[in-house]
């Protein structure tokens, strides 16, 4: 983000190009900043392409958004016509008008109406168009579209030259022009003259594979500045054009260590403790019945409890279905919808075109700003598009939302055949984190066996858990791994039980010896207690011949004592 | 004939242009050998007065416009082609050449 600053503020130093901003979604993008101020833009296709909606889209944002007023000119459409046309986009071209925000200019030719008697110019034109300028102050000008004029009138050479003269008179007035043209047999427009005069020139296209239509928008010249040169496709729908500048270069988004719950506690401990990554890409694969969409709602679930948004895409189920479903496994969703955190998108998949897909789904997570986003499943794209064209839209899908901080969740349809083991792999280099769901079969039934492929950045557990839905929600258990190999089911089941009745044998063997040793010790202790009470007399006997003797010593002593004073007075007698 | 004339004609030019200079010396012409004392003929600069241009649907210029009698019609150009002219304003051209 700060590099690109960077960038346009050298920009700006270095006198590049002033652009003047579209204020159409993704346009600006796509042009650096907009289209080149002051100078004519050609956009051109064929017939309802949207070349009209593109270019009044650029009067009314510029009128409303950056407070420059714009002059349409009309070649084709009355006003009264644009007026409703565009009303449906919610533009209210009279109450603009009546600002002097805009002033629509319709020019009426018409052929039979019109005696060519001699030389002439197109300064009528000239005057009308400038006196509309002049009299809102306009900064941008429509003329759609120019080439009626070759209809209305003979003289080509006059056209050539005068239209030619007209696009150097607007570079002079200093407005920012769009010229629309039809699109011609081998040239961008049917007199191959516009797109050389114009700076910049913007093809649109309605491009047909499969019985699906995508618009698509590409620049094909842009003088004096650089500029993104893929087709990008665009949408038209009640907010006006939407266009998708669909892939970025670099791998430089932040990223974040934060942890997110999977919904699932035992889930969340396989991959290191705590869950996934905030903002990583997740992708759920498995057979069919295997339980993705029921990890995907459990994972939504989780992040609407904490009080976070969460948009979901459903290309298979409708939102009522995936409910009812989920509603069996103690997952409510309804609630988060009611209390606005979960938003359901269903679309077949075949409704639109796999780019339009992307834009409608860029669209929504533009506006409901979510935390995760979850798509269940991608393999059904397949349907409108090959599997190089789901990854690369996937990819580009990725990008966006790595860019936004947006955890994303896809559910992919796995069968055993080559075909979509490839969308696995397609799209699971792509992901930050892998969960494959596989059916284990064995004794008569099946069992889901889950598994963390990859998780980057973690340290996730190797093992296979058993996967099992229950009314309360999901759960992972250890798999047992017996001398037959992996058991689940009712085999795990069994395998336990056994476990526990022998548990109880030994558990009671154990207490056995316990009583025992606890006899024992109780034998020895009053062995114990008799050997002490043997010593103890002994001791006072033996204390006893002790005392005595020292009595006996003491008194012999006293006695000497006395006979010593005896002898001494009888002494002293004499 | 009438007090009133029949032919109302509105000659649009761009300031004093050759074009437009042409135009108005040829009509001119073309009028008084055609309609003389049948016709009222206005001139307007559209310099002067652009906001008329949008008004009368203006975009080449010189333009001629017959205002009556119906059709109106819209005559470009420098008045040079005279049979385009008469054409333009509704007078059969071998009428006069007889």
């Amino acid at each position: 983000m700060t590099k690109k600053i960077n960038k346009l503020q050298k920009q700006k130093k270095a006198g590049l190009l002033p652009k003047s901003r579209t204020g159409i979604n993704g346009l600006d993008e796509i042009t650096g900043g907009g289209l080149p101020a002051g100078r004519p833009t050609l956009i051109c296709g064929a017939a309802g392409c949207g070349k009209t909606l593109m270019s009044i889209e650029f009067v009314v944002r510029g009128a409303l958004t950056y407070n420059e007023p714009g002059v349409f000119m009309a070649f084709e459409e009355k006003a009264d016509e644009l007026t409703m046309n565009v009303a449906s986009l919610g533009f209210d071209l009279n109450q603009l008008i009546e600002d002097k925000l805009i002033r629509i200019d319709h020019v009426h030719i018409e052929r039979s109406e019109i005696e060519e008697t001699g030389e002439y110019d197109l300064e009528g034109l000239f005057i009308r168009l400038g006196y509309a300028i002049d009299s809102i102050g306009a900064k941008r000008v429509v003329l759609d579209t120019i080439e009626n004029l070759f209809a209305g009138l003979d003289d080509q050479i006059v056209l050539r030259s005068e239209i030619r003269r007209l696009f150097q008179w607007l570079k002079e007035k200093g407005v920012t022009a769009i010229i629309t043209g039809e699109r011609g047999d081998n040239s961008l427009t049917r007199q191959g003259l516009e797109e050389y005069v114009s700076d910049c020139v913007i093809l649109l296209e309605n491009r047909i594979s499969n019985q699906i239509s995508t618009r698509l928008l590409r620049i094909v010249k842009y003088r004096g500045s650089v500029h993104g040169t893929n087709e990008y496709p665009f949408l038209i729908d009640e907010d006006g054009i939407s266009v998708l500048p669909v892939t970025s270069l670099q791998l430089d988004s932040a990223v974040s260590t934060e942890p997110i719950s999977s919904g699932i506690p035992s889930l969340d401990t396989m991959l290191g403790g705590a869950g996934f990554y905030k903002g990583s890409t997740i992708l759920i694969s498995g057979t069919a019945g295997t339980g993705k969409t029921s990890i995907a709602s459990s994972f939504a679930n989780a992040t609407c409890l904490d009080g976070k948004k969460c948009i979901y895409f459903a290309f298979e189920e409708s939102p009522q279905q995936v409910i009812r479903n989920m509603r069996s496994i103690g997952i409510d969703l309804n609630k988060h919808i009611k209390s606005g955190l979960l938003e359901f998108h269903a679309s077949r998949p075949t409704l639109h075109g796999l780019e339009m897909h992307l834009v409608a789904i860029h669209k929504s997570i533009k506006r409901f700003k979510p935390d995760i986003v979850v798509l269940d499943p991608v393999t059904n794209l397949i349907t409108v598009g090959s599997v190089s064209e789901v990854k690369s839209m996937l990819i580009r899908l990725v990008d966006y939302l790595q860019n936004e901080g947006i955890t994303v969740m896809f559910t992919a349809l796995s069968l055993n055949n080559t075909f979509n083991e490839q969308t696995d792999e397609g799209i699971s280099s792509l992901v930050d984190a892998w969960l494959l769901i596989r059916d284990i079969e064995s004794n008569g039934e099946r069992n889901r066996g889950l598994y963390v492929m990859k998780s980057r950045g973690m340290g996730h557990s190797n093992q296979i858990r058993e996967f099992i839905i229950t009314d309360e929600g999901l759960e992972l258990v250890d798999v047992y791994l017996g001398p037959d190999g992996v058991l689940v089911g009712s085999a795990r089941e069994a395998h336990i039980l056994r476990e526990q009745t022998g548990q109880a044998l030994h558990g009671q063997a154990v207490s056995r010896k316990d009583r025992e040793i606890s006899r024992k010790r109780k034998l020895l202790e009053a062995k114990i207690a008799g050997l002490q009470t043997e010593f103890e007399s002994v001791e006072e006997e033996l204390n006893k011949v002790y005392l005595e003797e020292e009595l006996k010593h003491k008194i012999q002593e006293d006695n000497r004592m006395e006979m010593i004073q005896k002898r001494k007075s009888i002494k002293a007698r004499k | 004939m009438s007090s009133s004339p029949q032919y109302r004609l509105v000659l649009f030019v761009s300031g004093a242009s050759p074009n437009s200079v042409r135009a108005l010396n040829n009509l001119k012409q073309i009028c008084e050998m055609h309609l003389k004392g049948n016709y009222k003929l206005e001139v307007v600069d559209v310099y002067q007065q652009p906001e008329l241009a949008k008004q009368e649907q203006i975009i080449a210029l010189p333009t001629l416009i017959k205002k009556s009698p119906t059709p109106t019609r819209h005559l470009i150009g420098d008045m040079s082609d005279r049979v385009k002219v008469l054409r333009g304003l509704g007078i059969n051209p071998s009428d006069i050449a007889i």
